[in-house]
C-alpha cells in the first residue's frame, strides 16, 4: 500500500521529507499565539473547583450558601446539578462530574463555582461547607486485587506452557507514578449560544470525545455541542480525559454567561490523570546459546479510583511484556487495580514504558547468566517482519527493523565523552557535590517496542478535508496539535499530493468535520495524514480529469507545456474532498490474548552515558544515542524534536519525575517537588532514524511520538547499573537507592 | 494603603507595625500569595530603599539580591548564591528575604552558621543584632518581631580562606536542598561545619567541629570519623523529598568531602 | 489600587488587584498574555520579564510592587516588523513545539545575549537552567541559540 514518492514531492516546497518551519513558530515566539489560558469573551465569568482532601469519605452534606452569599458569585453547582448523566469516562463512564456520595480520591471535584473574577471565585469555592464522614481508603493496589477490585484481568497463553530453558532469570521490578506535566495547565472556556447549547474551547486531544460526554452529561442534542481545537501548552496523555469540560458548560448554561476556568499546577496535578505505578514480576528461560523460550509475567498497575484508560493501558503492558524479542511460550497474567490512589490512565507509551523496565532489566541479567555479550542476546531473539507477536501471535506484516536498530546503535560511534570538569556536567551539578575524580561511568542499553494506533478491534478513524481556497489549500481536520507539529505535516502531505506549495491547515470544530480520534498512540501522522492524503490524492485526480490536464501546480492545471487553467480560475470553483482514513482493522483477544489485535508497530533504542557519584547516589546523564524505526521521516526536524522531548521524558522517569502518594494523597503536587529535567539534566541526544518505508502510512510513514520515551529509561537505569553495581529494581532511581546498602 | 514605598529604612520603620508585612524580592512572599496561603493587608516594599543594598566589607545589605553575592560574595556563600533556585530567583531574591523565610533548606544559612554571623534587626526602638543561632528558632520560625526589619548580615572581619560550600539536589539545577553544607578551616586548623536541610534550623556539627580542630593534618580514618559524627548529629526527616538516613548519610560525606577542599 | 508604571516602552496606568503578581495584571488586565502562568512559584520560566533591566519570574513580583519601575514582556522583545535574534533562531531551528513555554525562554535568552553576546555552551545552559520546557528536550533551542552565540545564525 506505499504510495509512490514522485519527483514532485522533493521539488515542492515544504513537501514531504523536508522541514519546513512550523507555521505557528512565530507567534508562538512573539507571545502572540492564542492558548486555551489566554481566552477571553465579553462578559465572561471565572470558574474554581471545590475539591476532596480525602482519599475516600462519604459526603453527608454539601452547603454551597456561604459561597452564593459572597458579592459576585454567579453559581455554585454540586452533584444534583448535573442535567443528565452524572458520570462520564473514556472508556467506561463511572466517574461522577461531581462527587455526590462518596468522594473516591484526594483532589477529587464536588462543586464549581463561577463568579465575576477568578480571586472571587477561589475564594467562594474556599467557602462551600462539604461534610465528609472519613473511610478507610483502600490504596494497595496488591490488596485491591486480592478483594477483586479490579478495572481488568488479563490473561494471555501463547504457546507450549511447559517448555523450559536451561538457563533462569527471575526478577521484581517497581515504576512509580509519573506526571505529563504539560506546561499548560487544564483551562478552557465555555460560551452559550442563547438557544440551549454551548461551545467548549478548552485543553484537548480528543475534542470529539470531549464532546459526546459533555451531550450525554448535560442531556443535550449532540448538534447542541460544539467542542473547538484550542491553543494547547502539551499534553503527553494527560488531556484525554475530561476534566473541567463539563463542568464550564454546565456553568455557562446554568448562568447564560461565558464562564472560564484554568487550573493551577497543583490543581493539574490532582485534576488529570497520570502514568500508571506498576509492580512487575518475572521469569525469563532461555537455551544455552541464548534463545528465549520462555517468558512468565505478572503485570499489575494501579489504575486508582475510576476507570479512565486502565483497561487499555493494563492490556498494551501485557501484549508488550515482551518486549521485540520472539518467544514461544509466553505468559502474561495482568491486574489494573481500583483503589483511592490518583486515577492513572494514557501517558506516552501506555503500558509500554512500564514493562520495558522490566524486560529490557531481565534480558541484560540473561544475558549475563549466559554470559553473553547483551547485545547479541538481543539481536539473537530480534522480532522482525514475518514473525509472530511473543504474546498475541500476530503475525508481523509491516516493517519491524529490530534486529537493524540493534544493529545500528551498536555501531553508532561512542564518544569517549569527556564533558569537561565543569560542574555543570557533573553529578550534582551546580550543588558542587561532585568532583571529576568521584564519578564513575556507565553505559547501558535497552529497546522498546509498541504499536502506533488504537487496538483490540476499535474503529479507529480520522476524517480529514482538502478544499481549495482562493490562495491554494486547506487542509481541515479536527486532530490536535499539541505541539508535536502535525500542522505542519498535514499541509506537507498536502503538498506532496496536490503539487501545490500553498497549503495551510485549520482546525475546525465538531460539528464542521467528523472525528479524528485522539492525538494519542503516535496516531495522527498515520490516521491524520492517511486521511489527508487520500483526499488531497483524491481531489488532484479530480482536477485533472475535469480539466484534462496532466500536471497541477501553483500556477493552475497544465497538459504539457500549456497552462490549461490558471489558478484564480480554479479555484472559483467549490473543489473539496473529505475523507475517512481507517487503518487495516484488528480484532478483539480471544481467552487467551490472541488475535490481530494491533495495527502496526515500531520498535526503537537506545544507549545511556551516565556519570555516577556513587558514594551520594547522584546521576549525570551525559548522553543519549538512539535508533528509531520511523518508517519514514515525514518531517525530519520534527522527528528530531519528538526523539529528544521523548528521551528527556524517559530520563525524568529513570532518575527524577515520581508524583509522591502516601495514603491516598499526593505529596509533592507543585513543581517544587515534582521535578522536570531543566535544561542542565538534559543530555547530549544523536539519533539515527531507520527509514523502511511499508508502513500503511502514508508515504510509508510510522508514528514517532511514543518509541522515545519507552526504552530511554530503561537504557539510563542500565547505564546507572554498569556504574554503580547496584540492583535498582524500582524506577525513579533515588540517591539512596544507590548510596545506601 | 494596602501598599507603601519607602526609600529609607526609617520611613520603613515607620510602616512596619504588626499585621504589617515586608516584601522585599517576593520570591517567598507571592509563592504563598499565589497558592492563597496567606493574604497579606498591608505590605512594606523594600526594593526602593538604597541603604538595604549597601554593602560594605563583611557587612551585607538585607537587599542585596543572591545574583550579586553570586559575583561578589566570599567563597563558600558565592557557591551557596549560585544554587539558590533559577537565575530569575537569584536576581530577586535577596540574602534578607532568605533569612526571613527561614527555611530549613534555605541554602544561604549553612555560611552565616559557618562563620558565625549576626543578623541585625533594627525597628523605630533601636537596633539588635543577634548572633545566628539565637535569630533561627524553628521552621520558618525567627527571633524577628513583627515591628522589626533585617537590616543586614554582620560577618566576622575576617574569614578563613579555606572555605566550601556544596548541596544534594537530584536535579542539575533549580531544586531544593537534601542537605546543603558549609565547612570553614582556619590557618590555626579551627575547622567549623554547618549544614541545611538537616533538622529546622541550620545547625553546627560541635563535636565533628572538635574532633577534627584538634588534629593537625587529619589522616583518612580522621576524616572517616569525622564523617561518621556529622552523620550522627544532624537530626534529619524522612519526608517526600528524602529519607532520613540517606541525609545522615549524605550530611557526612557533604562535610567530609568540604573538608577534603579545605584541605588541599 | 492604581499603579502607574511603564510596559514595552508605553506608560501605563492600571488598576491593580491587590496582592495580586504581575503576571496576573499583565495577563488579565494588560491584554498581554504573552507572558504564561504554568507553576506560579517560579519554577518554570513561562513568566519571564524584565523588571528595571533584570530577568525575573512576573508570578513571583507583586503588582502592586512595579509603580514606577520598567517591564519588558516576550511582547515587547523584538519589533512588530523583525524578529529579535533569538526568535528567529528559534524560528529556523524548530525549537518550539507546544509553545507554552517559548515566551519565556525567548526573555531569558534575549537577556543573556544583551548580557553576553557570544556565551559558551555552559553560559547558555546556566543562563537558562530557569526555564522548564517538557516537549523539546532543550536540543533545538539549544542548538539556535549557540548559532547566534558563535554568530552562524542565518
Amino acid at each position: 500500500m506505499t504510495a509512490t514518492t514522485s519527483r514532485r514531492i522533493v521539488a515542492i516546497d515544504g513537501a514531504v521529507g523536508q522541514s519546513p518551519n512550523r507555521p505557528d513558530g512565530i507567534p508562538k515566539l512573539r507571545g502572540e499565539f492564542e492558548f486555551a489560558q489566554d481566552l477571553r469573551a465579553e462578559g465572561m465569568l471565572w470558574a474554581a473547583t471545590v475539591r476532596s482532601p480525602h482519599p475516600r469519605a462519604r459526603i453527608s452534606s454539601i452547603d454551597v450558601a456561604p459561597a452564593l452569599a459572597v458579592g459576585g458569585v454567579h453559581a455554585c453547582l454540586t452533584a444534583d446539578d448535573v442535567p443528565g448523566r452524572a458520570t462520564f469516562g473514556l472508556e467506561h463512564p463511572d466517574q461522577p462530574v461531581l462527587a455526590g456520595e462518596e468522594v473516591r480520591f484526594w483532589g477529587e471535584p464536588v462543586a464549581v463555582v463561577a463568579a465575576e473574577d477568578e480571586v472571587t471565585a477561589r475564594h467562594a469555592a474556599g467557602l462551600v461547607e462539604v461534610g465528609y464522614e472519613i473511610l478507610d481508603p483502600l490504596t494497595d493496589p496488591a490488596e485491591a486485587d486480592r478483594r477483586d477490585e479490579v478495572f481488568r484481568r488479563m490473561r494471555i497463553r501463547r504457546g507450549d506452557q511447559t517448555a523450559r530453558g536451561a538457563v533462569v532469570v527471575e526478577g521484581s521490578y517497581q515504576v512509580g507514578m509519573q506526571d505529563q506535566a504539560p506546561l499548560g495547565t487544564e483551562a478552557g472556556l465555555a460560551i452559550p449560544d442563547g438557544h440551549g447549547g454551548v461551545d467548549l474551547y478548552a485543553t484537548s486531544q480528543f475534542v470529539h470525545i470531549d464532546q459526546e460526554q459533555v451531550v450525554a452529561s448535560l442531556g443535550l442534542r449532540p448538534d447542541q455541542v460544539r467542542s473547538h481545537p484550542t491553543g494547547i501548552g502539551g499534553a503527553f496523555g494527560a488531556r484525554e480525559d475530561v476534566n473541567l469540560h463539563i463542568h464550564l458548560c454546565m456553568l455557562a448554561l446554568h448562568t447564560g454567561k461565558p464562564v472560564k476556568m484554568v487550573y493551577h499546577r497543583s490543581e493539574s496535578f490532582a485534576g488529570h490523570v497520570h502514568r500508571h505505578p506498576a509492580w512487575l514480576r518475572y521469569r525469563h528461560e532461555a537455551d544455552a546459546d541464548g534463545r528465549l523460550v520462555r517468558v512468565e509475567a505478572e503485570v499489575l498497575i494501579d489504575g486508582g479510583a475510576y476507570a479512565s484508560t486502565t483497561s487499555a493501558v493494563l492490556a498494551n503492558a501485557c501484549y508488550f511484556a515482551v518486549g521485540p524479542y520472539r518467544c514461544d511460550s509466553v505468559a502474561v497474567d495482568g491486574v489494573g487495580a481500583r483503589t483511592n490512589n490518583p486515577p492513572c490512565g494514557a501517558m506516552r507509551g501506555f503500558g509500554a514504558v512500564q514493562v520495558c523496565f522490566a524486560y529490557e532489566t531481565q534480558m541484560d541479567r540473561l544475558a549475563a547468566a549466559l554470559d553473553m555479550d547483551p547485545l547479541d542476546l538481543r539481536e539473537r531473539n530480534a522480532l522482525g517482519t514475518g514473525d509472530p507477536m511473543p504474546t498475541t501471535g500476530q503475525v508481523i506484516e509491516t516493517p519491524l527493523p529490530t534486529a537493524d536498530v540493534i544493529r545500528s546503535l551498536r555501531a553508532m560511534p561512542l564518544p569517549e565523552a569527556d564533558p569537561g570538569p565543569h560542574h555543570s556536567y557533573l553529578p550534582g551539578g551546580s550543588g558542587l557535590t561532585t568532583e571529576p575524580g568521584q564519578v564513575r561511568r556507565g553505559v547501558g542499553y535497552a529497546f522498546g517496542i509498541k504499536n502506533l494506533g488504537f487496538s483490540e478491534g476499535s474503529d479507529d478513524y480520522a476524517q480529514a478535508r482538502v478544499r481549495l481556497s482562493g490562495e491554494g489549500a486547506v487542509v481541515e481536520t479536527a486532530a490536535i496539535e499539541v505541539g508535536q507539529g502535525l500542522v505542519t505535516v498535514l499541509a506537507q502531505i498536502a503538498r506532496s499530493a496536490l503539487g501545490i506549495s500553498r497549503v495551510e491547515v485549520v482546525h475546525v470544530d465538531t460539528s464542521r468535520i467528523d472525528s479524528a480520534g485522539s492525538t494519542s498512540a503516535s496516531r495522527q501522522s498515520q490516521v491524520s495524514g492517511g486521511a489527508t492524503l487520500e483526499a488531497a490524492t483524491r481531489l488532484r485526480r479530480r482536477i485533472l480529469a475535469r480539466h484534462d490536464g496532466d500536471d497541477l501546480d501553483d500556477e493552475g492545471v497544465w497538459r504539457g507545456e500549456s497552462l490549461l487553467v490558471p489558478w484564480s480560475s480554479l479555484a472559483d470553483e467549490d473543489w473539496t474532498e473529505t475523507v475517512t482514513f481507517r487503518h487495516p482493522p484488528t480484532t478483539e483477544p480471544d481467552e487467551n490474548g490472541q488475535g490481530v489485535v494491533h495495527a502496526d508497530f515500531a520498535v526503537a533504542g537506545h544507549r545511556a552515558v551516565v556519570d555516577v557519584d556513587v558514594e551520594l547516589g547522584l546521576v549525570k546523564v551525559i548522553r543519549v544515542d538512539t535508533a528509531q524505526d520511523v518508517g519514514l521521516a515525514l518531517n525530519p526536524a520534527s522527528v528530531r524534536g519528538q526523539i529528544e522531548g521523548g528521551i528527556l521524558q524517559g530520563v525524568g522517569l529513570a532518575v527524577m519525575e515520581e508524583l509522591v502518594v502516601k495514603d491516598g494523597v499526593m505529596l509533592n503536587a507543585t513543581f517544587t517537588d515534582y521535578l522536570l529535567p531543566t535544561i542542565l539534566d538534559a543530555p547530549e541526544v544523536e539519533a539515527l532514524l531507520i527509514e523502511r518505508p511499508g508502513s500503511w502510512g502514508p508515504y510509508g510513514a510510522k508514528g514517532v511520538g511514543e518509541p522515545p520515551t519507552i526504552s530511554s529509561t530503561a537504557a539510563v537505569v542500565a547505564a546507572i547499573r554498569a556504574a554503580s553495581g547496584k540492583e535498582l529494581n524500582r524506577v525513579p532511581v533515588r540517591p539512596q537507592d544507590i548510596a545506601l546498602p | 494603603m494596602e501598599i507603601v514605598h519607602p526609600t529609607s529604612v526609617k520611613e520603613a520603620l515607620a510602616g512596619l507595625t504588626e499585621g504589617v508585612t515586608p516584601l522585599a524580592g517576593g520570591t517567598d512572599l507571592m509563592v504563598e500569595v499565589n497558592f492563597g496561603h496567606v493574604r497579606p493587608d498591608q505590605v512594606v516594599g523594600l526594593r526602593r530603599i538604597a541603604e538595604l543594598k549597601e554593602w560594605e566589607g563583611a557587612r551585607i545589605g538585607s537587599g542585596v539580591t543572591w545574583r550579586r553575592i553570586e559575583q561578589d560574595g566570599p567563597k563558600a556563600l558565592a557557591e551557596a548564591a549560585r544554587t539558590v533556585g533559577s537565575p530569575q530567583i537569584r536576581n530577586a531574591g535577596t540574602i534578607g528575604g532568605n533569612l526571613g523565610t527561614a527555611s530549613p533548606a534555605g541554602d544561604g544559612h549553612p555560611f552565616l552558621a559557618a562563620v558565625d554571623a549576626t543578623i541585625e534587626l533594627a525597628s523605630t526602638t533601636g537596633i539588635r543584632s543577634l548572633p545566628w543561632a539565637e535569630f533561627f528558632l524553628g521552621v520558618k520560625e525567627t527571633a524577628r518581631r513583627d515591628d522589626e526589619l533585617i537590616t543586614a548580615v554582620e560577618l566576622p572581619q575576617s574569614l578563613p580562606e579555606r572555605q566550601a560550600f556544596a548541596k544534594i539536589g537530584v536535579r542539575n539545577a533549580m531544586v531544593i536542598a537534601t542537605v546543603c553544607a558549609v565547612v570553614t578551616r582556619a590557618d590555626d586548623g579551627r575547622v567549623t561545619v554547618a549544614l541545611g536541610s538537616v533538622a529546622p534550623t541550620p545547625i553546627r556539627a560541635r563535636r565533628a567541629e572538635a574532633m577534627i580542630s584538634s588534629i593537625t593534618s587529619p589522616k583518612d580514618t580522621d576524616l572517616a570519623e569525622f564523617q561518621r559524627l556529622v552523620s550522627e548529629e544532624v537530626r534529619p526527616i524522612t519526608d517526600h523529598r528524602s529519607t532520613e538516613e540517606y541525609r545522615r548519610h549524605g550530611a557526612g560525606v557533604l562535610a567530609r568531602r568540604l573538608l577534603e577542599r579545605c584541605l588541599r | 489600587m492604581i499603579v502607574e508604571f511603564t510596559v514595552n516602552g508605553e506608560q501605563v496606568s492600571a488598576r491593580v488587584t491587590f496582592p495580586g503578581s504581575l503576571l496576573d495584571l499583565l495577563r488579565d488586565d494588560l491584554g498581554l498574555p504573552g507572558s504564561k502562568d504554568a507553576c506560579e512559584q517560579g519554577e518554570c520560566g513561562s513568566c519571564s520579564v524584565m523588571l528595571d533591566g533584570e530577568l525575573v519570574c512576573s508570578c513571583l513580583v507583586m503588582a502592586a510592587d512595579v509603580a514606577g519601575s520598567s517591564v519588558t514582556t516576550v511582547e515587547g522583545v523584538g519589533s512588530e516588523e523583525t524578529l529579535h535574534p533569538v526568535q528567529e533562531a528559534m524560528h529556523q531551528a524548530g525549537a518550539v513545539q507546544c509553545g507554552f513555554c517559548t515566551p519565556g525562554f525567548v526573555v531569558a535568552a534575549a537577556d543573556l545575549f544583551a548580557r553576553n553576546p557570544h556565551p559558551s555552551l555552559t553560559e547558555i545552559k546556566e543562563a537558562l537552567a530557569g526555564n522548564i520546557c517538557r516537549c523539546t528536550g532543550y536540543g533545538a533551542i539549544l542548538r539556535a541559540l549557540e548559532r547566534i552565540a558563535t554568530g552562524s545564525a542565518r
